[in-house]
């Protein structure tokens, strides 16, 4: 029972970070329809550059709070993050379009295998530590056996800010004309252009969105690993888009039900079954979603068109 | 770093007065340059080195410093570029409308006239041109090594030609194809002591059993989720290559694995070894030559397949499917087996090739089959332009042989300073060349390809009339 909870716990930390990271893939998927497989590698660049952001902070500028310190470095992440979903874009997806339907996921590959290169070039290949930023634990009740169920700040801040910034990015895309361009491109592009909607503007800016989401993930996965490395894009990355496939890809409630799902999955089936095959689950369901329910739990039945 | 193209508005002004604006050419080159800045911090400006438990920053603000004017040239070099070229395309020249469409033979036919037996003619003296070049066996080694991998990727690449080229389905987990043919042999030769010339068909059928497998779930998914699915399977029997130790040896690896034979002579230095009954002086290179022949015609055998099975009603459903896969099923092609047969003989040469690449390397470990492993082998069938044999051919041998040739300039030390290793850079090349390439050419070198059936007359058709990938 305690552990049951213990796990709970974990696996809700690790399901917002995923779900975090599923908004991007889903977002793009709904407008473009494509699989933007480098945006892993985004939510990589984001952790490194919250992590360089961390230090300077920290160490140079001597801020002690741990929350202002996150709070700057959020928003910093955030705003360079974006660019780099907006300078991605912007070379390798939009002079494709109207292209043949594989070429954006073949330059996604590329810029996915180019970023974390490109980072391990920059910033070397070994994993980068941070001190313990926030180390406090609070114990929730007391097991018989004298295992303690706990819950840490770390934990309470990544659900808390996810829940915030979730509301907020609700808000943009339901109640702002931001929001209506975007899911008018979704349902039509055409259209929509028509309508005098500058649908290239639109779609950066979901690629915009989407990153600064992942900047969001890429902090808090920061703040509870303490550890990030050049190659830890890739299986977050297919994890999240697991995620996005599950909830339903298109369905923004559903990616953040997707991670939410993944991430208890995974944590559960490390700690009942065996932790070593926690990616092999991972990956086969991403696989059984993908060939069973294609449409996912929220998503709509795809029409094949001809 | 940024993409050549420019706002259509400016572009058309530039054409009628053939000549750049200027004022806008270089705000629009400033831009970039400031874009390239704020991607630069804090990721290029600070590199953060370990020193104990702390992290410490190391500024390199000269390195900044450098590249964003770099991006502003580059970026104005391209306006001055677009838009001499947009002045010289409205001006129209006079051999446009004397030219006939397909009177010319193509670039696409010239190459295969004569690119093809040369192609062949160098791969099959290429050991006996680098023995004179470089003077002696021991000498070429280096060269017929990188021969040999080449060719290895020659063969993959026209092994999942079949599969993403001609059936069009994106397979981005081939690897796994090529970890279950060297696996098969490794384990078959060191539990059973079974011979290569045994091991080499039971893996490639292996392979293609496995093929059958993971092509059976996939049969209802196309484009991306398709390729996401197998991107799935191929990790999963990476980690399962990984974590089941019984069996594989874990991330460890297959170690001592059995050398190749000349049919079933050994190329040892013994009585009854290779040298000896052809009376030759021993040379452990004799071993590597054969491994190169090898290849060779393990790469040959794949394409002579795969050109006849093109021409086959198989091979013909294939481009089929590839096309339309809607009217493909109405005309009453059998998709499922069609994709299932495309699946399968792609996996089978994997698995050939994976085999051989046990045996050459003496080992193999999980590593070896990881999910870039396929992202090369699918770049260098995108790169070749899609279906096209020699097109793949040229990639492999430009992508493989690229970044060893990059490794021998000595001089790029001279210039980047001693620490200056291009190897590190040719993923990053790699990633951003594949970028390049999607927009740049998004059909491959030869995008042009030839019917494989005609009818009466014979067309080139032209890449940008073919919609692939829609499997």
């Amino acid at each position: 029972m305690e552990i049951f909870v213990q796990q709970l716990i974990n696996g809700l930390t690790l399901g917002s970070i995923y779900g975090l990271i599923a908004i991007g893939y889903t977002m793009v998927f709904g407008i473009i329809g494509m699989v933007n497989f480098a945006h892993g590698d985004v939510f990589m660049v984001s952790a490194f550059i919250a992590l360089i952001f961390f230090v300077i902070l920290t160490t140079w500028l001597g801020i002690s709070s741990a929350l202002v310190a996150l709070l700057i470095v959020l928003v910093l992440a955030m705003a360079l993050t974006s660019l780099w979903g907006w300078t991605v874009e912007r070379i390798a997806y939009r002079p494709l379009r109207g292209s043949f339907r594989l070429a954006p996921l073949i330059s996604a590959i590329g810029v996915s295998i180019f970023l974390s290169n490109f980072v391990q070039v920059v910033q070397g290949a070994r994993n980068k530590p941070t001190p313990p930023m926030v180390g406090e634990v609070i114990v929730l009740f007391q097991g018989e056996s004298g295992y303690n169920v706990a819950i840490s700040y770390k934990q309470i801040i990544i659900m808390v800010f996810t829940a915030v910034l979730l509301s907020i990015f609700w808000y943009l895309v339901q109640k702002t004309s931001l929001g209506r361009a975007q899911r008018a491109c979704e349902q039509d592009r055409k259209m929509a252009s028509l309508l005098g909607i500058n649908v290239d503007r639109t779609i950066s800016l979901t690629f915009v969105i989407g990153a600064a989401l992942a900047a969001v993930a890429g902090t808090m996965y920061l703040l509870y690993y303490g550890v990030v490395s050049f190659s830890d894009g890739f299986v977050p990355g297919v994890k999240a888009f697991t995620a996005a496939v599950l909830g339903g890809i298109g369905s923004l409630p559903g990616a953040v039900l997707g991670g939410l799902i993944i991430g208890l999955i995974e944590t559960f089936w490390s700690a009942y079954f065996s932790i070593e095959y926690k990616d092999v689950a991972a990956f086969s369901i991403l696989a059984i979603v993908l060939i069973f329910m294609p449409s996912g739990i929220l998503g709509r039945p795809e029409v094949e068109k001809v | 770093m940024n993409a050549p193209s420019i706002t259509t508005t400016s572009s058309d002004v530039s054409a009628t007065r053939g000549r750049i604006d200027w004022a806008a050419a270089l705000k629009d080159s400033a831009k970039a340059a400031l874009v390239m800045f704020g991607l630069s911090i804090p990721l290029l400006a600070y590199r953060t080195d370990q020193s104990g438990a702390d992290l410490l920053l190391d500024p390199r603000w000269d390195l900044v410093a450098i590249l964003c004017p770099i991006i502003f040239a580059l970026r104005l070099a391209i306006h001055a570029f677009t838009a001499t070229r947009a002045y010289r395309k409205a001006v129209p020249s006079p051999r446009q409308a004397t030219e006939v469409v397909h009177a010319e033979p193509s670039a696409f036919q010239k190459v295969s006239r004569f690119g093809i037996p040369f192609f062949l003619g160098v791969a099959l003296a290429f050991p006996f041109i680098v023995y004179v070049v470089q003077g002696g066996l021991n000498e070429s080694r280096y060269w017929i090594d990188l021969g040999i991998l080449i060719l290895t990727y020659v063969m993959l690449g026209w092994g999942l030609n079949i599969v993403v080229g001609l059936a069009g389905l994106l397979d981005l987990g081939y690897v796994a194809f090529y970890a279950v043919g060297a696996y098969s042999y490794a384990l078959l030769s060191t539990t059973f002591g079974w011979s290569f010339w045994i091991c080499l068909p039971l893996a490639g059928i292996l392979a293609a059993f496995w093929g059958i497998i993971l092509g059976f779930p996939v049969l209802r998914l196309r484009g991306d989720y398709l390729a996401i699915v197998t991107l799935a399977f191929g990790e999963i029997i990476r980690l399962v290559l990984i974590n089941w130790v019984e069996l594989t040896n874990g991330g460890a690896g297959i170690a001592s694995i059995p050398r190749a034979t000349f049919f079933g002579i050994p190329f040892n230095s013994d009585e009854d070894g290779f040298a000896a009954l052809f009376g030759l002086e021993y040379s452990p290179m004799h071993r590597i030559v054969f491994l190169y022949y090898l290849i060779l015609i393990l790469a040959l055998l794949t394409n002579f397949v795969t050109m006849r099975l093109r021409r086959l009603p198989v091979g013909r459903a294939w481009e089929a499917l590839r096309e339309d896969e809607i009217a493909c099923r109405s005309l009453g092609i059998n998709t499922r087996n069609t994709k299932l047969t495309a699946f399968s003989i792609g996996a089978m040469f994997g698995g050939f090739a994976g085999s051989f690449f046990a045996v050459r390397q003496g080992f193999i470990s999980p590593e070896s089959f990881n999910f870039l492993e396929s992202a090369i082998i699918l770049a260098i069938v995108v790169m070749g332009g899609m279906g096209s044999q020699i097109g793949v051919a040229i990639a492999a041998i430009v992508l493989v042989g690229g970044p060893e040739i990059l490794r021998n300039l000595t001089f790029l030390q001279a210039v980047f300073g001693e620490g200056f290793d291009p190897n590190e850079y040719r993923l990053l090349l790699f990633g951003a060349g594949m970028v390049a390439m999607m927009v740049w050419r998004p059909r491959g070198l030869i995008s042009e390809r030839q019917p494989s059936v005609i009818l009466k007359e014979r067309k080139a058709i032209s890449g940008s009339l073919v919609k692939e990938g829609h499997g």
